[in-house]
C-alpha cells in the first residue's frame, strides 16, 4: 500500500491550501480512504506524517467523525436517514426493506454493500431519503429501496451518479434539482474532485493558495 | 400570494443555470462586491447593522453587531457555516447548490467589512454535490480575478477554501466547527474565553456566519438597508428560508417574509395536512425547538419575539409538521435519539443524560415503561437543564445537551396522556406490551 506520486502531490497541495498544516487532516483522511477503500493504519500513519502530528492524534480525529470508516464498507455504502422527518414518512420500513433485500443488517457490510442508519442528511423535504456513497435519493419507498439493492447487486456500477439514482429510485424532492451533473462517486466516501475522490476530475485543485 | 424573493429569486427565474458565473453576472452579480471593495469597514458594518439582518444559523443574532465585535488583532478569518445538520433543515443545501456565486459574493463583502484575507466554507460531508457546485464556482471566481490576489483589479486579496466535514452535527456549533477546521475533534470550546470574534480559528479573531446570512449581503449592499427592512411588516427584517417537512402536502423550502401566521404557512404555503388529516403539532425551529400545538399557536405570528414569548424559537427555520396519526412518544424518542447520537461526549449531563432520556423513551415505546417514568424523565431533564426554563439554562459547554430536553418537555406538557397510555398497555401495568419497530440493529 504505497501512494502514487500523483496522490502524494495532491496531498501536499491540500496541505498547502491551509494556513496551518494540521487543518488538512480531514481532507487527507478522505484521500487515504480513496487509496485503500477505507481508513487503514497505513493511511492514518501517512496522514500523520504529511501534517506533522502523531498517528494517535490522527486516530483521535478520525474516530470522532462517522464518515471516516476504519473498517471495509464494500463498494456501496447505503446510509438511510432515520431522523424525525424521515421517521414520520416511514423511514424505518424503508431501512428494513434495505436490510432484507441486501441481507446486510444496518451497521454491517458484506464485500459489496454496507447498510447503515444515518442522522438527518438534509433532505427532509424529500423524506424518506438515503445516500448511496453520499449521493442522494429523495422520496424513497420500500419498493424502490429493494429495486436499488437489486440494481447495485446485478449491475455493479463502477460509479454512482446522483441524478441517475434519483431518476431510477427517487420521488418527491426537497427542491427542484434543476441541473444535472456528470460527477459521480467512486467509493464509500464523498465525491469531491479536490480530494481526488470523484469520478470526474476537473481543474478542481486550482487555484493554489497565494503565499 | 406571491412574496418578494431575495436569496432564491435568481434560481426561481433561471432554474437551468442560476449556478453559473455567466448567469450570475448577467443578473447583476458581483456589482455589490465591487462597490463594497470601495467602502470602509465602518460603512459596511453600519449598513448591515441598519438592515437588521439577523443570523440565520439558529441563534438569530444581529450580523452587523457580531461584525462590530471582531477583535482588532490580525490576521482575522471568515468562516461560513454550511454544516446544516439540524433535523428538518435543508435550506442551505439549496442555496449552496443553486446559487453558489451569491454566497461567494457575500463572502467578499463580509471579508472586506472585517478586513479578512483568508476565508473558508465549511460544508457538511454528506453534501458532496453542494460542495462540488461551490468549488466549481470558486474556481470560476479565481479565474476571473474575483478571488485570489488583487481582486477586481484592486489591491485587496482574498483566499477561499471549501472544507468538507465528515458527519458530526456538533460541528455546526461554531467553536466545534473551528476545532474541526483546525484538524481536531469537533468538540465545542468554552465561551468565554473562546468567543470566535476574539479567539477563533488558530486563536485569531474569526467571523462565523451561516450560509443564508451571507447570501443576503449582496442584496443589502445593492438595494440598501431600508429596502431590506421594508420587506417585512414585522420587527424582523428581510425574508427568511423555511424548510417545511413532515405531514404536509407540499414540503420544501420557502423563502418568506417574517410575520405570517403559522396557519398561513402550514395551510396556504405548504398546502395543508396530507390526506386531509388533522394537524397535531409542529416543531417550529429545528429539533432543538419546543413544539407548538394548533389550539395555542396556529394563529400566532412567525417572529422571533412571538416565538420567544410562547417559549420556543424559530431557530434554523425548520418546521416539522405532525398529523393526528403521529405517535408523539415515537416522535420525541426520535428527536432525543438524535441528540444522544450527536453528543460530543465532553459534558456528563449531555453525554449521559441524553442517552438515558432515550433509553427511557425507548422502553415506554416497547411496552416496558413504568409509572414512575414520566417523573424520571422530568427529573433527568432538570439535571441536564436546571429549572427547565426557556431559553434553557446551560450546565454544559454548548447548548446541545439542554436542547435535547425540548422534545421531552414538549411531550410531557402537551401529550402526557399518550405517554401514560403507552405505560398502561405495558408489561409493568399487566399489559402485553406493544413492541414497535425500532431502527435497524446499529
Ligand atoms: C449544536 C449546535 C448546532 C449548530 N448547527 C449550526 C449549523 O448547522 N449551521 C449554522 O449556520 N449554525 C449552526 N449553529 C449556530 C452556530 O453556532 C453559529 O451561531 C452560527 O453559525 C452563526 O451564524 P449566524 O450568526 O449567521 O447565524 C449551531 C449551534 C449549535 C449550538
Ligand atoms: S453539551 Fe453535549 S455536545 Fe455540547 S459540548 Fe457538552 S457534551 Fe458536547
Ligand atoms: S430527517 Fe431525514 S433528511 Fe432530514
Amino acid at each position: 500500500m504505497s501512494w502514487s506520486a500523483e496522490t502524494i502531490k495532491r496531498a501536499r497541495d491540500i496541505v498547502a491550501r491551509y494556513p496551518e498544516p494540521r487543518s488538512a487532516v480531514m481532507p487527507l483522511l478522505y484521500l487515504a480512504m480513496r487509496e485503500d477503500g477505507y481508513l487503514t493504519d497505513d493511511g492514518i500513519k501517512r496522514v500523520a506524517d504529511l501534517v506533522g502530528i502523531t498517528a494517535a492524534q490522527v486516530q483521535s480525529v478520525a474516530t470522532f467523525y462517522v464518515m471516516y470508516k476504519t473498517e471495509p464498507k464494500g463498494k456501496y455504502l447505503i446510509s438511510m436517514c432515520t431522523s424525525i422527518s424521515c421517521y414520520l414518512m416511514g423511514a424505518d420500513d424503508v431501512l428494513h426493506a434495505l436490510e432484507e433485500a441486501s441481507g446486510v443488517p444496518a451497521g454491517e457490510a458484506d464485500s459489496e454493500i454496507a447498510v447503515e442508519h444515518a442522522e438527518c442528511i438534509g433532505a427532509c423535504g424529500g423524506a424518506p431519503a438515503c445516500l448511496v456513497n453520499y449521493e442522494l435519493i429523495e422520496g424513497l419507498t420500500t419498493e424502490k429501496a429493494k429495486d436499488l439493492v437489486k440494481w447495485l447487486r446485478d449491475g455493479k456500477p463502477e460509479t454512482i451518479n446522483g441524478d441517475e439514482l434519483q431518476t431510477l429510485f427517487g420521488g418527491v424532492t426537497s427542491f427542484d434539482w434543476a441541473i444535472k451533473e456528470e460527477n459521480a462517486a467512486i467509493g464509500p466516501y464523498p465525491a469531491f474532485p479536490v480530494f481526488g475522490t470523484a469520478a470526474v476530475n476537473s481543474e478542481a485543485l486550482e487555484p493554489g493558495r497565494g503565499a | 400570494m406571491a412574496y418578494p424573493l431575495v436569496v432564491t429569486e435568481r434560481m426561481m427565474e433561471h432554474p437551468a443555470d442560476s449556478h453559473t458565473m455567466e448567469r450570475y453576472e448577467a443578473t447583476g452579480g458581483y456589482q455589490a462586491a465591487r462597490q463594497a471593495l470601495g467602502q470602509t469597514r465602518d460603512e459596511l458594518v453600519e449598513v448591515v447593522k441598519a438592515s437588521g439582518l439577523l443570523g440565520r444559523g439558529g441563534a438569530a443574532f444581529s450580523a452587523g453587531l457580531k461584525w462590530s465585535f471582531l477583535a482588532p488583532a490580525r490576521p482575522a478569518y471568515l468562516v461560513v457555516n454550511g454544516d446544516e445538520s439540524e433535523p428538518g433543515t435543508f435550506k442551505d443545501r439549496q442555496l449552496l447548490e443553486r446559487d453558489p456565486h451569491q454566497l461567494i459574493e457575500g463572502m467578499i463583502i463580509a471579508a472586506k467589512a472585517n478586513e479578512v484575507y483568508e476565508s473558508f466554507i465549511y460544508i457538511r460531508g454528506e453534501y458532496p454535490k453542494p460542495a462540488r457546485r461551490v468549488q466549481q464556482a470558486v474556481v470560476e471566481a479565481y479565474a476571473k480575478g474575483y478571488l485570489g490576489k488583487g481582486i477586481f483589479g484592486t489591491d485587496y486579496n482574498l483566499e477561499l477554501t471549501v472544507h468538507l466535514g465528515a458527519g458530526a452535527y456538533i460541528c455546526g456549533e461554531e467553536t466545534a466547527l473551528l476545532n474541526s477546521l483546525e484538524g481536531r475533534r469537533g468538540e465545542p470550546r468554552l465561551k468565554p474565553p473562546y468567543f470566535p470574534a476574539a479567539k477563533g480559528l488558530y486563536m485569531k479573531p474569526t467571523i462565523v456566519n451561516n450560509v443564508e446570512t451571507i447570501a443576503n449581503l449582496p442584496h443589502i449592499i445593492n438595494k440598501g438597508a431600508e429596502w431590506f427592512s421594508g420587506l417585512s411588516d414585522s420587527e424582523d427584517t428581510g425574508t427568511f428560508m423555511m424548510s417545511i417537512s413532515g405531514h404536509v402536502n407540499k414540503p420544501g423550502n420557502y423563502e418568506l417574509p417574517h410575520g405570517l401566521t403559522w396557519r398561513q404557512v402550514i395551510y396556504d404555503v405548504a398546502g395543508g395536512i396530507r390526506n386531509g388529516n388533522e394537524l397535531k403539532a409542529w416543531v417550529p425551529g429545528g429539533a432543538s425547538a419546543p413544539w407548538f400545538v394548533p389550539d395555542l399557536h396556529l394563529d400566532r405570528p412567525i417572529t422571533k419575539a412571538a416565538c420567544a414569548e410562547d417559549g420556543s424559537m424559530l431557530g434554523s427555520g425548520a418546521i416539522i409538521v405532525m398529523d393526528h396519526t403521529t405517535d408523539m412518544v415515537g416522535a420525541a424518542e426520535r428527536l432525543v435519539a438524535f441528540f444522544a447520537e450527536e453528543s460530543c461526549g465532553q459534558c456528563t449531563p449531555c453525554r449521559e443524560g441524553t442517552t438515558w432520556l432515550d433509553m427511557i423513551l425507548q422502553r415506554v415505546l416497547d411496552g416496558a415503561g413504568r409509572d414512575a417514568d414520566i417523573d424520571l424523565l422530568l427529573d433527568l431533564s432538570d439535571n441536564i437543564s436546571v429549572g427547565l426554563a426557556w431559553p434553557p439554562k446551560q450546565t454544559t459547554i454548548c447548548p446541545l445537551g439542554p436542547s435535547a430536553v425540548s422534545p421531552v418537555m414538549s411531550l410531557v406538557r402537551h401529550f402526557r396522556d399518550e405517554v401514560e397510555a403507552h405505560i398502561a398497555k405495558g408489561i409493568h401495568s399487566g399489559g402485553q406490551g406493544t413492541p414497535v419497530s425500532i431502527r435497524g440493529s446499529a
